[in-house]
């Protein structure tokens, strides 16, 4: 029994956790890549630039989903943020990263750069 | 340096909540301190590594590595926090009667304990990452207020320190026989809160199309970018606007927890019994 005691945790994951989480996962991606979702998806272009969202103003039409492509041409890191949009990023230094929005309801949503709050600040006008 | 102490303060506090409830969580464990100092150096260092690979690990994946990447250690939170509460209910009744280094027990107690210093280690990791990237920003750009900052900086960690601190101490204030329960059920939603969010993270990525808009919005009465909001995301995964997939994630998690923590509980006598469950 000693010697099988310390691997019943394990036992138990396998039997329960593992597998619910797999197919959780897997049902979710399964239905997630539908195809034919990347033919027509509209890309947006934003820099960051001494700390500063360049557009900082941008409108979208409500209904599409939407690829944000933040460049940032500072040496510094930035974390692009919104909890309007629920999107919390980190942006190293001269690099770039896409956002893929969700199809968006009409309304103003806010992002703005973490760790340059005071400067780093932008909006998304849906209609 | 205000800047810098409110995001260094913000980092450091939700690692430090969360290493707080698992410290109060593994009271009594022994070896707990070791493995949980072991696991805020691993997730330091993990912290640093992740940082330089910042830009390599965002690029993966059609530019989904950092979302895919959040969500694979979160729900590897998940596993260890789980398997810690079920451990725990297993043994609460020996910890409680302080009966706790019988022969098989330290072995199994010592899985427990690496399961401990993982979650430490991940959410030390996480947050901490991003502290780095701040912090490499702050010095890069040289400016002359540098020294400011880190000492904003320094400052906010010794902040978020001290309020974990406050909340270690008020959970290991409450008597050792109603801690564990108590603590099992703050660890228990604190996984599935992190359940929540790696949905999210998959959801951000792209890979789940469905269920993913928000159910309600309640940011108007408690918004998640409020302290009081950030504390309790933290501790019980509150979400002011959760997507259908993050309720159920959190729902199945929490659910599975105290289904397998309730049902594995010490009964009396069941003690000394082997387990049948390793065939399968």
């Amino acid at each position: 029994m000693s010697l099988f005691l310390p691997w019943r945790p394990f036992a138990l994951f396998r039997k329960s956790f593992v597998p619910l989480f797999t197919v959780t996962l897997a049902a979710a991606a399964g239905q997630g890549l539908s195809p034919g979702q990347a033919a027509e998806e509209m890309v947006v272009e934003i820099s960051i630039k001494d700390h500063k969202f360049d557009p900082d103003a941008i409108k979208l039409p409500a209904g599409t989903p939407v690829k944000l492509s933040v460049k940032n041409l500072d040496a510094s890191p930035e974390e692009f943020e919104s909890k309007d949009l629920g999107f919390e990023k980190v942006i190293a230094g001269n690099s770039s990263a896409i956002i893929r929005l969700k199809p968006l309801k009409p309304g103003t949503y806010i992002f703005f750069g973490e760790y340059h709050e005071d400067t780093a600040q932008g909006h998304i006008e849906v209609e | 340096m205000l800047a810098a102490l409110v995001i260094v303060f913000r980092e450091v506090l939700e690692a430090g909540l969360i290493i707080g409830v698992v410290l109060a969580a593994s009271r009594s464990v022994f070896g707990r301190n070791s493995a949980v100092t072991l696991g805020v150096l691993a997730g330091v260092l993990g912290s640093i590594i992740v940082a330089l690979f910042a830009a390599r690990i965002s690029e993966a994946f059609d530019g989904r590595g950092q979302e895919l990447f959040i969500a694979a250690i979160l729900f590897f939170a998940v596993l260890m926090l789980a398997w810690h509460v079920i451990w725990m209910a297993e043994h609460a009744r020996e910890m409680t009667q302080q009966l706790r280094r019988l022969g098989s027990d330290v072995a199994a107690g010592a899985q427990s304990l690496f399961a401990l210093g993982a979650a430490v280690a991940i959410a030390v990791m996480r947050e901490g990452s991003e502290v780095v990237l701040f912090m490499t920003g702050i010095v890069m750009q040289g400016k002359e207020t540098a020294s400011e900052l880190l000492l904003g900086s320094s400052l906010g960690l010794m902040l978020g320190a001290a309020v974990s601190l406050v909340l270690y101490l008020g959970l290991a204030a409450i008597p050792l026989k109603r801690m564990f329960s108590v603590t099992g059920i703050l660890v228990t939603l604190l996984a599935a809160g992190l359940a929540a969010s790696a949905m999210k993270m998959l959801s951000n990525a792209g890979l789940i199309n469905v269920l993913d808009t928000s159910l309600w919005d309640t940011s108007w009465l408690l918004s998640e970018n409020s302290w009081p909001g950030r504390v309790l995301h933290v501790l019980v995964g509150y979400m002011d606007r959760p997507t259908g997939m993050q309720l159920i994630a959190y729902v199945i998690t929490a659910g599975s927890i105290f289904g397998l923590a309730y049902s594995r509980r010490t009964p009396a006598a069941a003690e000394a019994q082997p387990t049948p469950s390793l065939s399968s």
